[in-house]
This record gives C-alpha cells, sequence and structure tokens, in this order.
C-alpha cells in the first residue's frame, strides 16, 4: 500500500500538470460513470461534507483551535442564501460570497470574546454558539419561517441552464472543492499560513516571535466560517428547503468525525473523512440510529491507532504523545552517546 | 539600553518577581543566575511582554515597553528564545528560520534571503541539515536553530533562557562560543542559565537571583570567586 502510495507521489511530482489533468478528467467523468440519481446524490453529499470537513480543518487542524459547533456557521450561510433569494431575488452565484461573508462576520463576532480562552474553553463557546444559532432559526418565525422552515428556494441558473439534478450539482460542488483546496493551499504557503502553522505548534514561541497571535488565530476562525457559510449557500438551492433541524449540534459532530478519522492538518484528510464516513453511512442504513455508535466505535479506535487521523498530518502536535514520545526517547539517547 | 525598575510579578497568589532592578547596557553579555523558582525566566517574560506585571517599570533604548504588546516590542529589536527551544519540529531548518521573520512582515524577500545567509554563516551545521524537519535535529542543533531563528529578526539585544538545559558538556560549550561570536556581531545578549560558572565566565556582568529579589550583582569574574556564589551555586 505504502509503495503505492510512494510511486503515485513520485509520478505526481514528476507530471504535476497532467496528473492534474487526468484527475480532473476522471472525475468530470463519474456523471457519466454512474447514471443513477441515488448514487449521484451520495458523491454530492461526500463533496459537499469534503468542503465542510475542510473548512473545519483550517480551523481544528491548522491552528489547533477546536471548534465544535461548526454547524452554526453552515446555517448562517444556509439562511442567507435562502432568504435572500427568496426574499431579495438575489442570485445564486452572487449569494455564494455574500453567504460566506456574513458567516465569516459570525465567525469573528464568536472569536473576539473568546481570543483569550484556549482549548476547551473554545469549543465550549461554540458549542453554545451553534445551540444558539438553531434556536434563532427555531424561533424567528418572521425571518426564517420558524419550524415550518423554507420551502421552494430558486434553483440556480448557469446560463440559462436551470440547475436542478444531482448530476448538475455534482459539477457546482466539484467546482467548490476545487476552488476551496487551491485558495488553502496557497494561504497555507503564505505568511498567515505559516504563523497560523506557528501558533498550532507552540503558541508561546509564536509570540516570542512577533506573531500577533490574537489576530491571526481571528483570522484562521473567519477562514474556517467563510467556506462553512459558502457550504451552506450551495446546499440550501440543493434540498430547496431547510429548517433548523438540518442544522443540530449532531450536525457539528458529524463534520468533525470526518475531520478526525480523515485526519487534522493536511487538505486531503478531510476530503478522505468524508468518503469514510458518507460512505459508512450509506452502508449502515440497515441499522439506522444504531450507526452513530459505529462512529463512536470507530473514532475511539482511530484515537487509540492512529491519532492523527488517516492522512493527518503524522509528525505535528496534533498525532498525540506516542510518536513523539518514541521521538524523544531516542532524541535523549543520542545526546546521551 | 535596557532598564528594569523595582519590577513586580504576581501569579495569582504567588509573588514571582518581588522588585528587582537591572540594568544591560549596550554591546554587554549579563547574566542572571539563580536556581529552581528564583524568577529567572518570569524576568524574561516580563521583558517581552508574554506576563502581565503588578508595577515597576521598563524601559528599552529610553522607551517604555512595560504595557507594550509582544509584537511591538519583538519590533523594537528585543528578541527572546524561550526556555526548552521551543522549534517547530514539522517545518524543515529553513522554514524555522523564515518563521522567525514572521513578526516583521514588511521584510522583502531579498532581506530574508540575506538574513538567512549571515545565520547559516554562523551556524554552518544547520545550513548542513536545512532540508531536514527540525524535530530531527540533536539537541544541541535545536538550540542553535532557536537562537538562528531568534537572530532572524536581527535584534538589538537577544535573551536566551537556559540555551544549555539538557545538552552534553561539549556541546554547552559550542554553544557559549556561540554566544560570544553573537556579541562580537554588535547585539547585546541576556543570559539566564543554571550553569552558572559557565556563564558568570563569559558574562561582562552578572545578577544573582533568589526568590523574586536580586540578592548580588557585579562583574562576572569577581561573582565567580564571591564565596556565598561559591557556595550556592559553583559547588563549594
Amino acid at each position: 500500500m505504502n509503495e503505492l502510495f510512494s510511486k503515485i507521489k513520485i509520478f505526481y511530482e514528476k507530471h504535476k500538470l497532467i496528473s492534474f489533468g487526468i484527475g480532473l478528467a476522471l472525475l468530470l467523468a463519474i456523471p457519466a460513470l454512474f447514471p443513477k440519481s441515488y448514487i449521484m446524490g451520495i458523491i454530492d453529499r461526500i463533496l459537499l461534507y469534503a468542503l465542510l470537513a475542510g473548512g473545519l480543518n483550517v480551523i481544528n487542524g491548522y491552528s489547533s483551535q477546536f471548534c465544535i459547533g461548526y454547524a452554526a456557521f453552515y446555517c448562517i450561510g444556509a439562511y442567507t442564501e435562502a432568504i435572500m433569494s427568496l426574499r431579495l431575488n438575489f442570485n445564486f452565484w452572487i449569494l455564494l460570497p455574500i453567504s460566506g461573508i456574513f458567516a465569516a462576520t459570525a465567525g469573528l463576532l464568536v472569536c473576539l470574546p473568546t481570543l483569550k480562552l484556549k482549548g476547551k474553553y473554545l469549543s465550549i463557546v461554540t458549542l453554545g454558539f451553534s445551540e444558539i444559532i438553531r434556536l434563532i432559526a427555531l424561533n424567528w418565525s418572521g425571518l426564517t419561517g420558524g419550524p415550518m422552515g423554507l420551502k421552494g428556494i430558486p434553483v440556480p441558473n448557469f446560463f440559462g441552464i436551470k440547475i436542478k439534478s444531482s448530476i448538475s450539482y455534482y459539477y457546482i460542488f466539484l467546482g467548490l472543492v476545487i476552488i476551496f483546496l487551491f485558495a488553502t493551499s496557497r494561504v497555507i504557503k503564505s505568511k498567515i499560513g505559516r504563523a497560523w502553522l506557528s501558533i498550532r505548534e507552540d503558541e508561546l514561541a509564536a509570540r516570542s516571535l512577533g506573531v500577533e497571535t490574537s489576530k491571526y488565530k481571528a483570522l484562521n476562525f473567519m477562514y474556517g466560517a467563510f467556506w462553512a457559510g459558502v457550504a451552506g449557500a450551495a446546499y440550501a438551492p440543493y434540498t430547496r428547503y431547510i429548517d433548523s433541524t438540518f442544522f443540530t449540534l449532531d450536525e457539528g459532530f458529524n463534520i468533525l468525525s470526518m475531520v478526525i478519522i480523515g485526519g487534522m492538518g493536511t487538505l486531503i484528510g478531510p476530503v478522505a473523512g468524508s468518503i469514510v464516513v458518507n460512505l459508512l453511512t450509506e452502508l449502515l442504513r440497515p441499522i439506522s440510529e444504531y450507526r452513530m455508535v459505529a462512529y463512536a466505535i470507530l473514532i475511539i479506535v482511530m484515537m487509540w491507532l492512529r491519532p492523527q487521523g488517516l492522512f493527518g498530518a503524522s509528525n505535528s502536535i496534533l498525532s498525540g504523545g506516542k510518536i513523539k514520545k518514541k521521538e524523544e526517547r531516542r532524541k535523549k539517547k543520542e545526546v546521551v552517546v | 539600553m535596557l532598564k528594569i525598575e523595582n519590577l513586580s510579578v504576581n501569579y495569582g497568589y504567588i509573588t514571582a518577581l518581588a522588585g528587582i532592578n537591572l540594568e544591560v547596557n549596550k554591546g554587554e553579555i549579563v547574566t542572571l543566575i539563580g536556581g529552581n523558582g528564583a524568577g529567572k525566566t518570569t524576568t524574561l517574560m516580563s521583558i517581552s511582554g508574554l506576563v502581565q506585571k503588578a508595577s515597576g517599570k521598563i524601559t528599552f533604548k529610553g522607551e517604555d515597553i512595560t504595557k507594550t504588546a509582544p509584537d511591538k516590542i519583538v519590533k523594537m529589536g528585543v528578541c527572546h528564545v524561550p526556555e526548552g527551544r521551543k522549534i517547530f519540529p514539522v517545518l524543515t531548518v529553513y522554514e524555522n528560520l523564515i518563521a522567525g521573520t514572521l513578526g516583521n512582515p514588511t521584510l522583502k524577500k531579498s532581506q530574508i534571503s540575506d538574513l538567512v545567509e549571515k545565520n547559516y554563516e554562523l551556524f554552518p551545521r544547520l545550513k548542513e541539515r536545512s532540508k531536514q524537519n527540525g524535530g530531527s535535529l540533536s539537541g544541541g542543533e535545536q538550540q542553535m536553530l532557536a537562537i538562528a531563528r531568534g537572530l532572524m529578526m536581527d535584534p538589538d539585544i537577544i535573551m536566551l533562557d537556559e540555551p544549555s538545559l539538557g545538552l552534553a558538556p561539549i556541546i554547552v560549550e559550542e554553544i557559549f562560543e556561540l554566544i560570544l561570536k553573537i556579541r562580537k556581531s554588535g547585539k547585546t545578549v541576556l543570559l539566564i542559565e543554571q550553569n552558572a560558572s559557565m556563564a558568570l565566565s563569559i558574562a561582562d556582568r552578572g545578577y544573582v537571583l533568589e526568590i523574586g529579589n536580586v540578592i548580588l550583582e557585579g562583574k562576572g569574574k569577581d561573582l565567580l570567586v564571591n564565596p556565598e556564589v561559591k557556595k550556592a551555586y559553583l559547588g563549594g
């Protein structure tokens, strides 16, 4: 398995453009391989959650702020799109970034008072925020339709073609995921990304190097929230109906489990997590609600055997104590010798 | 250059520093020695703005920096190399060095590469390993990397927190030679050490801290032969 991976990696590094082309062609051809809309629906969901898990991974994996209530930003994005397109007849393509900006602003509002909180305290705040947003969506009937939800969200138009089927939605989600991966890979390599990494690895060291940690943590939170907003905006016209039950804490945990299983701190990790969890969801449909038990067991086993996740950054602080301790022991021996 | 007047720091109900006075002049190597819990690290952290001060005043180049934010203090030319190296193990040696310039986003690419070259000259071992992960270096090399990363800010004063911690004696000597070289290149050094004899032998002046108070100060060589210091820190 590892040999195969390294061979693919070598090929990729040699012929970057060609491998990008091959990958893109394969991805574009997927709808032709699966004409059934049931399977395309699953693939659409995988892509949607890849976007969500990727956004959450920017927060949890690249600056090690631990956000649990990520569904709140997803909810804000979806409702922004639904309300603005229903009431104001805004175009779907304009609403994508607008919803992202709304979610990012909400992200800023959450993290401003919590910048000095660390670890689990921030997590609890995001947990509470997620519930607050859901309750607002449930109770502000005038704006959000309350428990009735919002119906008949208009479908997007692409140069006159109405995007209705799960096949055409596939291309929207695919496009968003590719834009997300490209933008994030650029950001991670920039000064901002390096500042995030330094905060993740050691906040004290980052501060002693003169990194304005609060500014960069806020930026990080806003960037992650932005993509949740975009994902929400793409999701609202896809289902054409949203209500507050779509954005419960369980949804947040669902996204979080993808990030943990796939691996934090790499771009490919959350995509893998989304594939694994969504396929499991389909496979375990017969046992319905008990599949949550299966996720929990899977996460516990992962924490045990591979704390960094399937494709996580194995050499970082995220991989927990095990690997680090081994290395440290080896290093100590070297020093003695 | 750096002056601390009557500085007190509390951690909750515990007094870490009870009004210390300290001065560092340009081009000097000044060392702070003392046992565990004497307040050495707290002194450095309060200079670089990482802890809140209860009272007192810190001035750097005549400017009051008592309440300045840590990132601004770094930009003024104060560099703090924290205890226990704190390098970034996932990043390569080169990337670790680049991380040293994060506090100064106005630097141009050519200036950064100049600084990297300058550091490689001072630390040839890091040049050999520039593409290795920081975590794969030996303890001594990690310490050198931490110092080099600090020098990437091109500071006026570099504050080193126990650079000899957990290193073999030969490597400790190497590190101290480097500190002398850094001073030669025109930087001021404030050094914290438990290894009192080594620190005092290279320092121009020294301060002895005990439970949050400066109990002795003087020239490095004088302190080295001071009977009290000998008894307490140099093993009789």
